[in-house]
C-alpha cells in the first residue's frame, strides 16, 4: 500500500503541488478549467518557523474523522488504506474538519463540503508527485520509511 | 513579545495596528502572512518567465531539471532576472528625472508660471558645467540647460555629462571596463535587450550590463532629478521638522502627500496656506489645514519646507487608519494598491495625480506643470470639503512624534564644516585622516514586512555612530532614524562615539545626516567625489573608508542604487532577504567576491544589524589601513 511522503528540507513552497491537485480534480483536468470551476486543492503548503510543510490527508489507521461522521459519509477501506468520502451522503457539517488532528481536511466553502486527498484514486500515482520540481514528494510503499530509518 | 511589537519597533505603528485589528482592516503585515510560504524558486532566482516556452525552473538540489527549455542554466537565469530588476529600478528614478527636466523646459518657455528658478547659483554652476555662455539672458540659459539635460536621456554615444563629476581614476576604470553610460534611455533599453530569450547568456556580461545601466541612474537620472529639483524648488538648508503619526492633528484638515515627485507636492505646500482655503477650513469647523508627507515626497517637502513627516513606506495605510486623513494625494512609486481598500473603510479620499499611476475606481486629478497651483488647490479644496464627513468617533491618532533636523546636501555639509567664507571639505577629510572620525556610511532604502519595521535601520545607525562613523541617510531609512530621535544634534551625545561627538558638538550637526529622498542618493555620490578631490584620502571612491547599506530594502530601485554604489566603488551590504540569485553559486560569488577585482567594491548580504555593522566597520578599517591613516583617536 503506497503513501505520500514529504521531504520537508526540499520543499521550496512553490505550491506547484496545490495547483496540480486542483487540475487533477477539475472536470477537464486543465488549469483553466480548474480556475473556472473554482476547484479547491486538496492539499496545502503551510509555513511555520522558516520551514514549508506540505499537508494532505494521511488516511490514518485510527481515524477520528470517520468515527465522528454523523452522516456515514466517511468509510475506511482497510485494503486500500484509504478514507473514502461519499460526497452524496455528506451534509457539510465540518465535524471532520474539526476533529482532524492534522488539519488536513479542507472546507470547500463554495461546494459546502469538505475535501481531502483521495490519492488520485483513478491514477497510477497522485498528480502532486509528478508536479514537484524538486522531488520533495515521494509515492512509496509503507515499509519504505522503515528502510530509510535503517 | 506581542504580535504588534514583532511587526514594528515604532509604538505609534503598534497602536494603529491594534486599531486596525479591532476594526478588522487588513494591513501589509497581514497580507505578508497570507503569502507564506513564498515561492522558493523565485527567492533563489531560479524561475524564468522570459519566453513562452516556459515558465522554467531549475532544481536547486540537483535532482530535477538543471536547465530551462532553451538551455539556460541557473547562472543565466539568475543574472537575467537581476539585470531586469536593475533596469526597472533605473527606469523609475530616471523617468522621475525626466519629468523634472521637462518642467524646467516648460518654465524656460514661460509655460509653467507657478514655478521659478529658486537656486540661481546652482543654475549657474550647472550652466558652467554644461559649457553654456553665462552672458546670455537667464531665460536663455535656463532653456539651454533644460534642453541639454533632456538630451541626456536620448543620447546615443560618448558618455553622460555628470560622469565627469566622478574622480578621474573612476572615470578611466569605467571606460576601460566599457561601463561608462552613454545615454540614460539607451542603457536601460540595452539591458532589457540583453535579457531577452537567446541574447546574452554570460552571467558576467549580464552583470556588467546591469552595472552600466545602474550608472545611468546614479550619475544620470537620479542626479538630474536632484540637481534640477534644487534649481526649481530651491536647494535644501538645514531645517527643523517633526516626524511620526503624531503629526496628524485631530482638529485640523489633514492632507497627506505620498509618492516621490515633489513638483506637485511643492504646490500643495503653497495651496495649504492659501487664505481662501484656510478660511473655508475654518468654516467647516477645523482649525486650519495640516499638510504631512509619507515616503520620499515627504522627504522632499521636509527638506525644503520643514513639512512634517507622517512616516515611512509601511506607514502609508496606517495614516489612513488613524481616521483623521481627509485626502491622501499620491503621485508615483511605492504607493500600495491596498490604499484603495483601506481608504474605502474611512471618509479618506485617495487621489491619483500622475497619468502613469492610476487605480481603478479612484478619483484622478491630473497634474500638469502648466497649471500646477490650480491642480494643487483643487485637491486641497476636496480635502477641506471632506472634513465634515470625518467620523470623529473613529479618530485615534497616536501621540508619538519626534523632532528632527534635515536638509543636508553636499553643498551645505561643506559650508557648515568649513564656514561660510571658506567652504571646504578639508575639516571632514582632516577628521578622517587624524582618526577622530573612523569613516562614513550611507544607510538607505525601504521598509519590508519580512523584518521588524525600523529595527534594522535604527540599530545599524546606532552601531555605526557609536563607532565614530558619520552616517548619511536618505529615503525611508532616514525617516526611521528620525522617528528614533537620531536626527537631532543632541542625540550625538547619547549615541555617538567620542570622536564623532566632538565633531558634532563643534559644528552643531547631528551624527546622522538626512540627505533627502531616494533620488538624492546622488548627493552621496557627489559628496564622495568632493572628498576625493579635497585630497588625502586616496584617488578613487573605492579608496575611501566608507560603506553603504540597505537594511530593509524591498523595491527594485534599491537594487539599482546598490548597483551604482558598488559600480562607483562603495562596498554595500543588503539586509532583508538577499538578491534573488542565491540559486546560482556563480552569480552569488561574482557579486559578493569577484566584483571587487573589477570595480573595487562588492556586495554583501546579511540579516543581522549587528553583524552588518561589523562587516561595514571591518571594511572601513581595512581601507584606513590601506591609506596608512593614523590610528583612531578614541578606541
Amino acid at each position: 500500500m503506497k503513501r505520500l511522503y514529504y521531504r520537508i528540507d526540499k520543499c521550496l513552497g512553490c505550491r506547484s503541488c496545490e495547483i496540480a491537485c486542483a487540475v487533477a480534480h477539475a472536470g477537464e483536468e486543465t488549469l483553466f478549467c480548474a480556475i473556472k470551476q473554482k476547484v479547491l486543492p486538496r492539499k496545502k503548503v503551510y509555513f511555520f518557523e522558516g520551514k514549508n510543510f506540505p499537508l494532505s490527508c494521511l488516511h490514518c489507521k485510527e481515524h477520528p474523522c470517520v468515527d465522528a461522521c454523523m452522516a456515514g459519509a466517511l468509510v475506511y477501506d482497510k485494503e486500500k488504506g484509504l478514507v473514502i468520502h461519499n460526497e452524496e451522503r455528506c451534509v457539510g457539517c465540518w465535524i471532520c474538519v474539526m476533529v482532524c488532528p492534522y488539519g488536513a481536511i479542507r472546507p470547500d466553502i463554495n461546494r459546502k463540503i469538505p475535501v481531502r486527498c483521495d490519492k488520485c484514486k483513478n491514477k497510477d500515482e497522485p498528480a502532486c508527485v509528478k508536479a514537484c520540481p524538486t522531488t520533495a514528494i515521494l509515492w512509496q510503499e509503507e515499509d519504505f520509511l522503515l528502510e530509510v530509518k535503517k | 513579545m506581542d504580535k504588534e511589537s514583532k511587526r514594528s519597533i515604532d509604538i505609534a505603528v503598534q497602536k494603529v495596528l491594534k486599531k486596525a485589528e479591532e476594526e478588522n482592516i487588513k494591513t501589509v503585515w497581514d497580507r505578508f502572512e497570507e503569502q507564506l510560504p513564498q515561492c522558493g524558486f523565485s527567492q533563489l532566482g531560479l524561475c524564468c518567465t522570459v519566453c513562452n516556452m516556459g515558465p522554467c525552473r531549475i532544481d536547486p538540489f540537483g535532482e530535477g531539471a538543471q536547465t530551462g527549455i532553451c538551455g539556460a542554466d541557473s547562472d543565466t537565469i539568475a543574472a537575467r532576472n537581476l539585470a531586469r530588476k536593475v533596469a526597472a529600478g533605473a527606469s523609475a528614478h530616471s523617468d522621475h528625472g525626466r519629468d523634472v527636466a521637462h518642467t524646467l523646459f516648460l518654465l524656460a518657455e514661460g509655460k509653467a508660471h507657478d514655478y521659478q528658478i529658486l537656486d540661481k547659483n546652482k543654475l549657474k554652476e550647472l550652466a558652467k558645467e554644461l559649457e553654456i555662455n553665462l552672458d546670455l539672458p537667464e531665460e536663455k540659459i535656463v532653456k539651454e540647460v533644460a534642453w541639454r539635460i533632456l538630451m541626456e536621456f536620448g543620447k546615443q554615444q560618448d558618455q553622460l555629462i555628470f560622469i565627469k563629476r566622478a574622480p578621474e581614476k573612476r572615470q578611466n576604470l569605467w571606460k576601460k571596463l566599457g561601463i561608462s553610460p552613454r545615454g540614460v534611455d539607451r542603457e536601460i533599453v540595452e539591458t532589457l535587450h540583453t535579457t531577452n530569450m537567446g541574447v546574452d547568456n554570460d552571467y558576467k556580461n549580464l552583470i556588467k550590463s546591469a552595472l552600466k545601466c545602474s550608472l545611468s541612474d546614479g550619475w544620470g537620472g537620479s542626479m538630474i532629478a536632484t540637481d534640477l529639483q534644487d534649481i526649481i524648488l530651491g536647494s535644501p538648508q538645514p531645517i527643523r521638522g517633526k516626524v511620526n503619526l503624531g503629526v496628524l492633528k485631530e482638529d485640523f484638515v489633514n492632507i497627506v502627500v505620498h509618492g516621490h515627485e515633489p513638483i506637485l507636492s511643492e504646490m500643495a505646500v503653497k495651496a495649504a496656506k492659501d487664505p481662501e482655503l484656510v478660511k473655508l477650513a475654518k468654516e467647516k469647523g477645523a482649525q486650519g489645514i495640516n499638510l504631512a508627507g509619507i515616503c520620499c515626497t515627504a522627504n522632499e517637502v521636509l527638506m525644503r519646507h520643514g513639512i512634517p513627516v507622517a512616516g515611512n513606506f509601511l506607514h502609508q495605510e496606517l495614516a489612513i487608519i488613524t481616521g483623521a486623513v481627509e485626502v491622501m494625494m499620491v503621485d508615483v512609486q511605492c504607493i500600495m494598491p491596498a490604499l484603495k481598500d483601506v481608504a474605502s473603510c474611512f471618509h479618506t479620499k485617495l487621489i491619483t495625480t500622475n497619468p502613469k499611476a492610476r487605480f481603478p475606481g479612484v478619483e484622478h486629478i491630473e497634474f500638469e506643470p502648466q497649471k500646477a497651483y490650480e491642480v494643487a488647490k483643487k485637491i486641497i479644496r476636496l480635502g477641506v470639503e471632506n472634513f465634515s464627513y470625518r467620523n470623529k468617533d473613529r479618530v485615534n491618532i497616536p501621540k508619538q512624534q519626534m523632532d528632527l533636523v534635515a536638509g543636508f546636501t553636499k553643498e551645505i555639509v561643506f559650508r557648515i564644516l568649513g564656514g561660510r567664507y571658506r567652504a571646504t571639505y578639508r575639516p571632514l577629510n582632516e577628521a578622517i585622516i587624524s582618526g577622530r572620525l573612523r569613516g562614513i556610511a550611507g544607510i538607505v532604502g525601504c521598509n519590508n514586512p519580512k523584518q521588524t519595521h525600523d529595527y534594522f535601520h535604527t540599530t545599524l545607525a546606532k552601531e555605526l555612530i557609536k563607532n565614530d562613523i558619520l552616517v548619511l541617510q536618505t529615503g525611508c531609512s532616514a525617516i526611521a532614524s528620525a522617528k528614533e530621535g537620531l536626527l537631532i544634534p543632541e542625540a550625538a551625545k547619547e549615541y555617538a562615539g567620542k570622536g564623532l561627538q566632538e565633531i558634532c558638538e563643534a559644528v552643531g550637526i547631528p551624527a546622522v545626516l538626512h540627505l533627502g529622498s531616494c533620488v538624492d542618493n546622488s548627493r552621496i555620490l557627489t559628496a564622495a567625489s568632493e572628498i576625493i578631490a579635497e585630497g588625502g584620502l586616496g584617488e578613487d571612491i573605492s579608496d575611501l573608508p566608507a560603506a553603504g547599506a540597505a537594511p530593509e530594502w524591498m523595491s527594485e530601485k534599491a537594487i539599482t542604487i546598490g548597483f551604482y554604489f558598488v559600480a562607483s566603488g562603495v562596498y554595500t551590504v543588503f539586509g532583508a532577504s538577499p538578491f534573488a540569485v542565491l540559486g546560482s553559486k556563480n552569480v552569488s560569488s561574482y557579486l559578493t567576491k569577484e566584483l571587487e577585482e573589477l570595480v573595487g567594491a562588492r556586495f554583501d548580504f546579511c540579516d543581522d544589524p549587528f553583524k552588518m555593522a561589523k562587516l561595514m566597520i571591518e571594511h572601513i578599517d581595512k581601507k584606513r589601513e590601506l591609506l596608512k591613516l593614523k590610528p583612531l583617536m578614541y578606541q
